[in-house]
């Protein structure tokens, strides 16, 4: 289990407009990098990151060896109804994380 | 050190400035982007390549019929071009994300965003990198 942050704004307005930031711990090898032996260290990358808003899938990513260790990302959403913000992520070795946040929307 | 005379650290620290052009044919199928449209925000200036704040904004009314369905970041003088691909959809609001990304020396940073009806859109920003995304930090 990988470890995550999640956060989403403490409440918002109907049809408005919010960002949802992720935060991964992940070194994200690049399998360029050599250990003290002189060994390779195998790449791996968080590759897939979703998120779901009351379980409809509203943003994925697919990332590569280009992004920054620890990855974080911001990604917007139209808030419709409370709920909770889940995202899900997995690396290329299957180690799958995830982390939710409830999200309270309060009539326009 | 073993493996370090197989790759030498002088071919890594300045990785030539790939093609990109098939990845873009690859990802837009063929179809001829467009430019403009595309806000990126990216230091002219980065010190430190191995984390480098980017966000990129598109400028869509994100309705059914016409929205962003998703952004593409390629690096042309990375080892591995293809930095992120972010999917979104009219439930996303804004086209809009911010991440950091890692960049092995100074080059274009390309975006193609991919709008509904199979449109795109592409933009390119230098960036000024002093010191490269480290390929092999223990060298």
């Amino acid at each position: 289990m990988m470890l995550g942050r999640l956060q989403v704004p403490p409440s918002v307005k109907k049809g408005e407009v919010f960002e949802v930031r992720v935060l991964v711990q992940h070194p994200m090898e690049t399998g360029f990098r050599r250990d003290v032996n002189g060994g390779q260290i195998p790449v791996n990358v968080v590759d897939k990151l979703s998120a779901r808003i009351g379980g409809r899938e509203v943003f994925r990513a697919e990332l590569g060896t280009g992004i920054a260790a620890n990855p974080y990302i911001v990604f917007t959403a139209v808030a419709d109804a409370s709920g909770t913000v889940e995202v899900e992520w997995s690396d290329d070795r299957g180690e799958r994380g995830k982390a939710s946040a409830v999200l309270t929307v309060i009539p326009a | 050190m073993a493996g370090a005379a197989a790759w030498p650290a002088s071919g890594q620290r300045f990785q030539p400035a790939q093609d990109i052009r098939p990845l873009i044919a690859r990802i837009t199928g063929g179809v001829e982007p467009q430019a403009g449209g595309i806000d990126v925000e990216l230091p002219q200036i980065a010190e430190n390549g191995n984390s480098v704040p980017m966000r990129v904004r598109v400028a869509s009314p994100m309705t059914a019929q016409d929205h962003v369905a998703a952004i593409h970041i390629l690096a042309e003088r990375n080892p591995r071009p293809r930095v992120a691909s972010f999917h979104l959809s009219p439930a996303s609001g804004r086209a809009e994300v911010s991440t950091r990304v890692r960049l092995a020396g100074t080059q274009p940073v390309t975006v193609i965003a991919e709008l509904s009806g199979r449109r795109f859109r592409i933009s390119k920003t230098e960036v000024l990198v002093t010191s490269a995304a480290c390929l092999d930090e223990s060298l």
